[in-house]
């Protein structure tokens, strides 16, 4: 019974303490909200309203979610295979270049035809983008958070230049220098899902993307091989693993599925066009760094950031309904969301400390007493069987707690 | 003087106590009762230690031994129970606490800092009388009194890094000494030790105990216990399971205490009729870390049948010697080839395919995933043999039921096969990887240290288990510096020093004594 409620407490925890981390980001954010004069369960209403309120603030909370999933089931698959993938942006944007290219060659292939093919050039530019920094890493010892910030910069510049060149729209010659593309071909477009609203086919790509990033991890000897790799390079190594390949394929699956949000972004954008103009951030909506917030929100399974994308998605678009409603400043509403990120990615040690809190609990529920100290480092490394981390110490032992033999041999 | 300056600090303290009733005890725990989450390390566990004596010890990993001392050292608080020092009672908050009430202890992995000489590092903690300057002469001085007085030969103005591990172990000793501590416990202190080694620190330990110290003397190597105690404390399952003395008892007696059944000891080595040669490594020569040449230049060959035992002490190119073999470090020159394979230099997937089992020595940090479940580190080889995956998809089915298998056969204690091995204690997490790699059906088994921190009841099936794999037909290569292991389970012992292969002897010849020479690098003993 009681091992029951243990389990059942340890598996409630996990998700409640990324939304008691927000929880909190929210409450320090009213003190801000009030301290900018405005009311703050007034701006919380306008918030939530905002983000969830009805069909369009649901639909635009999807917009902004989808890109932020795709991203995050990147993140998943490289942060599982201990690669920091910090080049989500750069990897959108390469996606995007692709995707717009292939649109842009062939304006006339019928949509059945077209739009897959979009959606794949994003996935393999992403994908290549990831490639470079995983050879770097592999083949050269090249630290891979370096060099997926650096190539998020080059791609920024990249984009620049194609659209101001090559990539240009003619048409727009005349109203100056526009880096956009023309309108892309109608048969480029996502369709919409439900007729009058946002709603369109990128959710379902997500959506699928993280189905098939679960299944990757944790149904075939491919993923089985990564996540050995992640959780231990030598003994992934010695049992005949080959651990640079897996880097390079952790980094380029990684790439695979922010590339793919870039072409969703492109495919899915109101003017239909790639542009370029309010620069490349507000292009990608920083979703290659909000997409990482988004995995740690989810635990780092590509399921569970589903609803992480839609939590935070609908934060980010609420935060303006909130700015609008109380008119406090806008940095504000950046500064709420950064609170958030701290609060949700600090959130795993208070997972753990939580983890320690209801064992203890129901330890004493149990009836043994226990002191408020904790189980600290033992002696040495001589009895790795006595209580270790506190979490680790439930279970195995229990099966030679002393009640089970009491039986003593006095010789 | 400095250490009387410490001594000072606790003086008063003890003073404003009431007078203590004259106690025969320099040590006494009663009734320590310590709970964690899910186990009850400590139960009423009473220990005491006399002024003059060495009092072991004894017990299984997760028998309660590290806590009983952590209590001691003000790691842990009791649930219940006290701690009195000569009769006196006292509540040890922390270590410093108790280094005040002159208990010292030496760890199993040392306390020292490698960049300071060993006279700083003595003196590292300790208020100089000449604050805020240091007064590292006089510290020296008194250092080389010490080490005169105990036999404990050391440079004070070495640097630590400079040292052998058996002189750092003297360092901490000295350490302790120079804090005037009444009580000493040592953990473990003869792992890292060749067996000449091992009698000068009995000697030296025996010594301390006639000045009027107590020792408390943490051990599993019962031969030692036997020769070093006074008296001997059995812990099992976190309470005591019997006290007795050397004279008293025996090393079967021992071992059932600590087990609670009897315990075989030394192990059955069936007569197996050695084959063809299955392991040949011929003038290999493998770089360490430091770009000194580890191995230098050994040969040898293992037979079908056979287990080859490589001894010696810890450090003498064992790691890299296995690490070359299982293609996970590059040889310098020299082959290696397994089962008529040339593997030198072969990606590990290649070693493993011509027939090797690997058991790694650090087990927990290259043996398994330690976040991968139980089940999960099973399939650690095998995650892409057509029984369990099929189009790169895995099949839990037929996973689940070989890991469940595998649980049973080779005994390994968990809860269920989705348990996080992390939660394993060590020698189950050793059963597992054996289960893993014996279930290949190798030709070669390298197995290196299988039996190093694993409880007495663990190691006796580890080893039933090796037997088993050499009357099946296999060549094992045992890579170990527990001499009694390489004793009593090897049929041919090479000593391995410096890198260099100083001799092979036949194991029913081979004398505890002789091998221990080869070990200190002392050639061929006649």
């Amino acid at each position: 019974m009681t091992e029951i409620r243990q389990r059942l407490l340890r598996n409630a925890i996990g998700p409640m303490v990324p939304l008691t981390a927000v929880l909190l980001a929210l409450i320090i954010g009213a003190f801000m909200v009030l301290a900018f004069g405005g009311d703050p369960i007034e701006g919380y209403r306008a918030m939530f309203s905002g983000a969830f309120g009805g069909w369009d603030e649901l639909s635009e909370t999807t917009l902004r979610a989808t890109p932020l999933l795709l991203v995050g089931v990147g993140i998943c698959i490289a942060f599982r295979s201990s690669v920091i993938n910090i080049g989500g942006e750069g990897q959108i944007i390469a996606g995007a270049l692709l995707c717009t290219t292939i649109v842009l060659v062939l304006p006339d292939l019928p949509r059945p035809v077209l739009l897959p093919l979009a959606l794949l050039g994003g996935a393999v530019g992403g994908a290549f983008w990831g490639w470079m920094p995983g050879m770097l890493k592999a083949y050269a010892a090249v630290n891979e958070i370096l060099s997926t910030i650096m190539l998020n910069i080059v791609a920024g510049y990249l984009m620049q230049f194609l659209l101001l060149g090559p990539m240009k729209d003619r048409q727009s010659e005349e109203l100056g220098d526009i880096a956009q593309t023309e309108r892309l071909s109608e048969n480029a477009k996502l369709p919409t899902l439900l007729e009058g609203t946002q709603f369109n086919l990128g959710i379902v790509v997500a959506v699928l993307a993280a189905i098939v990033g679960f299944v990757l991890l944790w149904r075939t000897s491919l993923g089985f091989e990564m996540r050995a790799v992640g959780g231990n390079q030598i003994a992934a190594q010695y049992a005949g693993m080959r651990v640079k390949r897996n880097i390079v394929l952790a980094l380029t699956f990684s790439g695979m599925m922010s590339g793919l949000a870039g072409a969703v972004l492109v495919l899915s954008s109101t003017a239909h066009r790639l542009s370029v103009e309010s620069g490349p951030s507000g292009f990608t909506q920083l979703a290659g760094f909000n997409g990482i917030v988004a995995a740690l929100f989810g635990a780092l399974h590509p399921l569970w950031t589903i609803p992480a994308s839609f939590l935070f998605g609908g934060l980010l678009v609420g935060a303006f309904a909130l700015q609008r409603a109380v008119q406090v400043a806008t940095p504000l509403v950046v500064a709420l969301s950064g609170l958030v990120v701290v609060f949700v990615v600090s959130s795993e040690s208070i997972v753990t400390r939580a983890r320690e809190w209801a064992e203890r609990v129901s330890q004493i529920a149990k009836g043994g007493s226990s002191s408020g100290n904790e189980p600290s480092t033992p002696l040495g490394a001589t009895d790795p069987g006595s209580p270790r981390a506190p979490d680790s110490a439930s279970e195995p032992e229990s099966t030679q707690t002393p009640e089970t033999s009491s039986e003593t041999i006095v010789t | 003087m400095p250490a009387n300056s410490l001594q000072s600090q606790s003086q008063p303290e003890s003073q404003s106590e009431s007078p203590s009733p004259p106690s025969p005890y320099l040590l006494e725990m009663r009734g320590i009762t310590k709970q964690f989450p899910g186990v009850l390390a400590n139960d009423r566990v009473d220990f005491n230690v006399k002024a003059g004596e060495v009092h072991t010890l004894l017990g299984e990993n997760g028998a309660g031994k590290s806590t009983l001392m952590n209590v001691l050292y003000g790691l842990h608080q009791p649930d219940e129970g006290e701690v009195r020092m000569n009769g006196e009672q006292l509540s040890i908050s922390s270590p410093s606490d108790a280094i005040a009430r002159g208990i010292g202890m030496v760890h199993q992995h040392f306390m020292l800092v490698p960049t300071l000489t060993v006279t700083e590092n003595v003196a590292l903690g300790l208020k100089s009388d000449r604050r805020p300057l240091t007064d590292l002469p006089t510290v020296e001085k008194r250092i080389t009194e010490l080490s005169q007085a105990y036999g404990l030969q050391v440079d004070p103005n070495a640097y630590v890094w400079q040292l052998a591990v058996g002189e750092r172990q003297r360092v901490e000793i000295l350490k302790a000494l120079y804090r005037e501590v009444s009580l000493l416990v040592l953990d473990e202190p003869t792992a890292v030790l060749t067996p000449q080694e091992v009698e000068e620190l009995i000697a030296v330990l025996r010594q301390l105990a006639t000045d009027g110290r107590g020792l408390v003397f943490i051990s599993h190597k019962l031969h030692e216990v036997m020769s070093v105690s006074d008296r001997i404390t059995v812990l099992r399952d976190g309470h005591v399971s019997g006290e007795t003395t050397p004279a008293e008892t025996s090393r079967e007696q021992l071992a059932q205490m600590m087990v609670g059944r009897p315990v075989k000891l030394v192990p059955d080595k069936p007569e197996v009729d050695v084959g063809e040669v299955k392991l040949v490594i011929k003038d290999l020569e493998v770089e360490g870390d430091r770009g000194n040449l580890a191995v230098n230049g050994i040969s040898l060959e293992v037979l079908a049948g056979e287990i080859f035992g490589l001894a010696g002490v810890s450090g003498n190119g064992q790691r890299e010697l296995a690490q070359a073999i299982a293609g996970l470090r590059e040889a310098k020159s020299g082959t290696v080839s397994i089962d008529g394979t040339d593997v030198t230099n072969a990606h590990p997937s290649s070693v493993r395919k011509a027939g090797l089992s690997y058991v790694p020595e650090e087990r927990m940090r290259d043996g398994v995933v330690s976040g991968f479940s139980v089940s999960e580190n099973m399939m650690l080889l095998s995650r892409r043999e057509s029984e369990f995956a099929r189009f790169g998809f895995m099949r839990f089915g037929a996973i689940k039921e070989h890991s469940s298998n595998l649980v049973d056969r080779f005994a390994v204690k968990t809860p269920n096969i989705d348990t996080p091995t992390r939660n394993l204690s060590g020698g189950n997490i050793q059963k597992l990887i054996l289960a893993r790699e014996l279930s290949s059906s190798p030709k070669v088994i390298l197995a290196a240290q299988p039996t190093r921190g694993v409880d007495i009841g663990a190691a006796e099936y580890i080893n039933e288990q090796l037997a088993k794999q050499k009357a099946n037909g296999c060549a094992t290569l045992l890579v170990s510096e527990d001499l009694d292991e390489v004793l009593a389970l090897a049929d041919r012992i090479g000593v391995i020093y410096e890198g260099r292969l100083m001799d092979v002897i036949d194991a029913k010849t081979a004398t505890p004594h002789q091998l221990g020479l080869l070990m200190a690098g002392v050639a061929k003993a006649a």
